[in-house]
């Protein structure tokens, strides 16, 4: 018992010493997937100083700095920290218990001004169990609940820091398709209508205002709040799936090309894919979505990432289903991509380089010269579903393997309650 | 429904004209579509009781397994599919899956799968609700689905009776229903049946239970009512006189006392599946599978002890509080205490890689020391969900004389980038990756976009 303590003990230490400088690492001779034009190196070295890559190269050309530690990567892959591009990862402890979720707020008198990062929780038991799997980065959207605007996203690692580095307004999450259209008053018509009134509001922001705080379809905050997207400066991301939905979308950022635009969903993208390429409008998909779940998805298929891709078009892959819990299957999502057409170099972009891309990750999503250095070290190819990481480095620091979960499993392993009750098991 | 009248023989003792409760009134009409004698060479197998054979042999033949292993003499007219690099396996059986009573697209007029009028609906059965044309079928057999049972959903603390079916497109569920499989009874523990009712804010009928006491009563009380409607029965059926008065509701759960009927409860925590193994010990009852069951690793032994399956997830978690503390290593250390563990989805989207969620379970496992072989962890995909469904001796694992319902997959099974490239349910190719004609399209699906699609 005691020697257990002893050994938690100065694991903890160990841990604290790591978290404490970011020292010099070298993370040797793995299979490394850059990201960059290095491509894929088969035995790589990444050296690694202050939260950033310094070099990346053969391990035979590579000189591993005194005092580095090293971390042995032989037979293991060395990948980029994953991006999740889209989840409500950290606003939601349970999703049952409205008072843990900050996701919706439809009594709220506001919609594009709700800033997610307002409830964004670094103590949320799915950071640590989404960073284990070795997602760095989460891009985290509000949910739509008054009107199409669901308001704010965010950027932040799964640190899990109290402190976590959070970019705000990193995009406008809108909702179009069936959805916008009941949150606008019943029709796609009426969604249309609310999208370009609420444009006119911003464009007249703030004189229209002098007077009253009411503009044709937003308030004054509101209206305030929509003009980094209006103007081109904030990326609004689109909710919708259906193909006419989607050539509605391009259409609209043809009369409006100040404006940046990518969509989330595009479960039909596939029929539209060549417009879709030549407008420049990069997608999110869930490559899980297969069903006609609704009538705006009546063409799902999995093949779509793949299809998408082959014509063009920037993909992305997440996890649509339970987004608040499992942006950690993402990678899963990915490798069935995979199995339904994609190719391995694509479905590792989806989840590194292209989000990084659509939301202006500096540094992110590749392992070179420079960047931030989020470096995940795999047991195995990390699309594979039996493999998991053995180290994740975020901003140059190892992070804890700890969560709730692995307590609760430890505690657990052993059911022998003879001396005491398990409650006095502590991991 | 009519009351089905046996007469009693020929002995002119007429009297005895008994009335009785109809055990099958809407019988399965699915038999084995035509098939070929087929010979599946240089596979590695995974048997689905625990054997893993490389570069083996299956032969099928009249719908049923003929022979399994290394050296089988090939029969000269059976067609012959080279597996060299592929896999096969049992066709999986997810016990828990509410496809067709709540089916794609999901709308409300397609919505048939909890009559949440009361409490305890022990009266209605899951088939009723069934959609045949819900796309999601087809897309499970593309997972290699041969077999799934379809419940009613939680909302109740009872449910209704869920029916077991073969994974064959049909007209009718009827066409579907697994031919002398057992009735099911779906049960709900914890947060569901009391949000529903008591917390349902009059929007449904409600009342109680508005707290897990209030669950508990309830099961307890139907139970009480249920005994006592047996006892009618069985002293009617020894003694004859007036029969009593059918109830569908206690049609049901006499089913259960009676031993016919299998307890399928929804129950996530550990506590709550201890009480419950006690409510069945009190009323005579075995509950055949607790599903979900998210904290099912904290009373494994338990669960070993009173000899119950356990319908698992490999790791859903934190969507209500009651599956606040899952993890992803509960179904290898539920296997691993002796107990009977079964992967199950839950879900249209789930029930499609099935193989996968077991992998995941299967790896996670390893990595704590939990090292089942591969072969072995398959038993969660086939024969336990068969044991479970009382389908076992039929199905569920490539036995000489058993149903060949079999998978020949691309790869190993276990890895993300395998498919499902023939699906044979009864020795019928009912799904080939690479043949259209071997693909179903549902009603709905015709004539939509997409169409006939690669899904």
């Amino acid at each position: 018992m005691s020697a257990l303590r002893l050994t938690a003990l100065i694991a903890a230490t160990v841990g604290l010493a790591l978290s404490a400088s970011a020292q010099s690492l070298a993370i040797v001779g793995g299979k490394v997937w850059t990201g960059t034009s290095q491509g894929t190196l088969e035995n790589g070295t990444v050296i690694i100083a202050d939260g950033q890559v310094v070099s990346v190269g053969p391990a035979s050309a590579a000189t591993v700095p005194a005092g580095a530690l090293v971390v042995d990567a032989k037979g293991k892959w060395v990948t980029p920290g994953f991006i999740s591009a889209f989840s409500r990862t950290g606003m939601v402890e349970v999703d049952a218990e409205e008072s843990t979720d900050d996701t919706s707020a439809s009594s709220s008198d506001y919609s594009v001004a709700l800033d997610a990062a307002d409830g964004f929780n670094p103590d949320a038991t799915a950071i640590d169990v989404t960073r284990i799997e070795g997602i760095t980065r989460i891009v985290v959207a509000p949910e739509a609940s008054s009107n199409l605007f669901a308001g704010q996203g965010f950027i932040t690692d799964t640190s899990g820091a109290v402190d976590s580095d959070i970019i705000r307004g990193a995009f406008l999450l809108v909702s179009l398709g069936e959805r916008g259209a009941s949150l606008a008053g019943g029709s796609r018509s009426a969604a249309w209508a609310q999208l370009r009134a609420a444009l006119d509001d911003a464009a007249s922001y703030p004189a229209r205002y002098i007077a009253s705080n009411d503009g044709t379809a937003l308030n004054r905050v509101d209206a305030g709040a929509l003009r980094a997207a209006a103007t081109g400066d904030e990326l609004i991301l689109i909710e919708a799936q259906k193909a006419t939905d989607l050539l509605a979308i391009m259409e609209f950022a043809r009369q409006n090309p100040a404006l940046r635009i990518a969509i989330v969903g595009a479960d039909e993208g596939w029929r539209v894919a060549p417009q879709l390429a030549a407008a420049g409008i990069p997608v999110i998909v869930d490559a899980f979505s297969n069903l006609p779940a609704s009538f705006e998805q009546l063409a799902a298929t999995s093949e779509n990432a793949a299809r998408l891709v082959d014509a063009g078009v920037k993909v992305a892959i997440v996890n649509l289903g339970d987004n608040s819990h499992q942006a950690r299957l993402a990678i899963q999502v990915a490798g069935n991509a995979v199995a339904n057409g994609m190719s391995h170099e694509d479905a590792m972009r989806a989840l590194t380089t292209v989000p990084a891309g659509i939301f202006g990750m500096q540094g992110l999503g590749v392992i070179g010269p420079g960047a931030r250095a989020d470096v995940v070290v795999w047991d195995g190819d990390p699309l594979e579903i039996t493999t998991s990481p053995d180290d994740v480095l975020i901003d140059g620091v190892i992070q804890s393997k700890e969560t709730r979960q692995t307590e609760l499993r430890d505690r657990y392993l052993k059911l022998d309650e003879h001396n005491r009750p398990l409650a006095y098991v502590k991991p | 429904m009519a009351l089905a009248v046996t007469a009693c023989g020929d002995d002119k003792s007429d009297s005895n004209d008994k009335v009785s409760i109809p055990t099958d009134p809407f019988p399965s009409t699915y038999s084995a579509y035509p098939n070929e004698p087929v010979a599946i060479i240089n596979a590695t197998i995974m048997d689905g009781a625990g054997t893993l054979i490389e570069d083996g042999t299956l032969t099928m033949r009249d719908g049923k397994i003929v022979a399994i292993g290394r050296d089988i003499k090939l029969p000269p007219d059976a067609i012959q599919i080279d597996a060299a690099g592929r896999w096969v396996t049992p066709g999986i059986i997810d016990n828990h899956s509410h496809l067709g009573v709540y089916p794609s697209p999901s709308v409300s007029a397609l919505s048939d799968g909890n009559e949440i009028s009361a409490p305890v609906t022990a009266n209605v059965w899951s088939e009723h609700g069934i959609w045949p044309q819900d796309p999601g079928f087809t897309r499970a057999l593309a997972g290699g689905i041969t077999s799934l049972q379809v419940l009613p959903g939680s909302a109740n603390l009872i449910g209704g009776r869920g029916v077991t079916l073969k994974n064959v497109p049909s007209r009718t569920v009827q066409g579907m229903k697994f031919p002398g499989a057992p009735y099911s009874l779906k049960m709900a523990c914890g947060e569901n049946p009391k949000r529903v009712y008591g917390y349902g804010s009059g929007r449904y009928p409600g009342g109680a239970p508005y707290s897990r006491m209030g669950n508990i009563a309830g099961y307890r009380a139907a139970w009480i009512k249920a005994a006592d409607y047996k006892r009618k029965w069985d002293k009617y059926e020894k003694s004859g006189g007036e029969p009593p008065t059918r109830d569908l509701e206690l049609d049901t759960l006499k089913g259960v006392l009676d031993g016919d009927i299998l307890v399928h409860m929804h129950c996530y925590r550990a506590d709550e599946m201890a009480q419950i193994m006690d409510v069945s010990k009190e009323f005579g009852y075995k509950v055949t599978a607790f599903h979900h069951a998210v904290e099912a690793y904290k009373i494994a032994d338990k669960l070993a002890e009173y000899g119950a399956c356990t319908s698992m997830w490999a790791d859903w978690w934190g969507f209500k509080m009651e599956a606040y503390d899952g993890i992803k290593e509960n179904i290898p250390m539920v296997h691993k205490a002796g107990a009977c563990a079964i992967v199950h989805s839950d879900s249209d989207i789930g029930i499609q890689r099935l193989n996968q969620e077991a992998a995941k379970a299967w790896a996670d496992g390893k990595k704590v020391g939990i090292d089942i072989p591969e072969e072995e962890a398959w038993q969660w995909l086939s024969l336990n969900p068969a044991k479970s469904l009382g389908i076992d001796g039929k199905t569920g694992s490539l036995a000489p004389g058993k149903m060949a319902d079999v998978v020949v997959w691309s790869g190993n099974p276990f890895s993300v980038y395998t498919k499902a490239d023939q699906v044979f349910i009864d020795g019928a190719l009912m799904y080939d990756r690479f043949d259209a004609a071997h693909r179903p399209v549902s009603d709905f699906e015709l004539g939509q976009p997409g169409e006939g699609d690669l899904k």
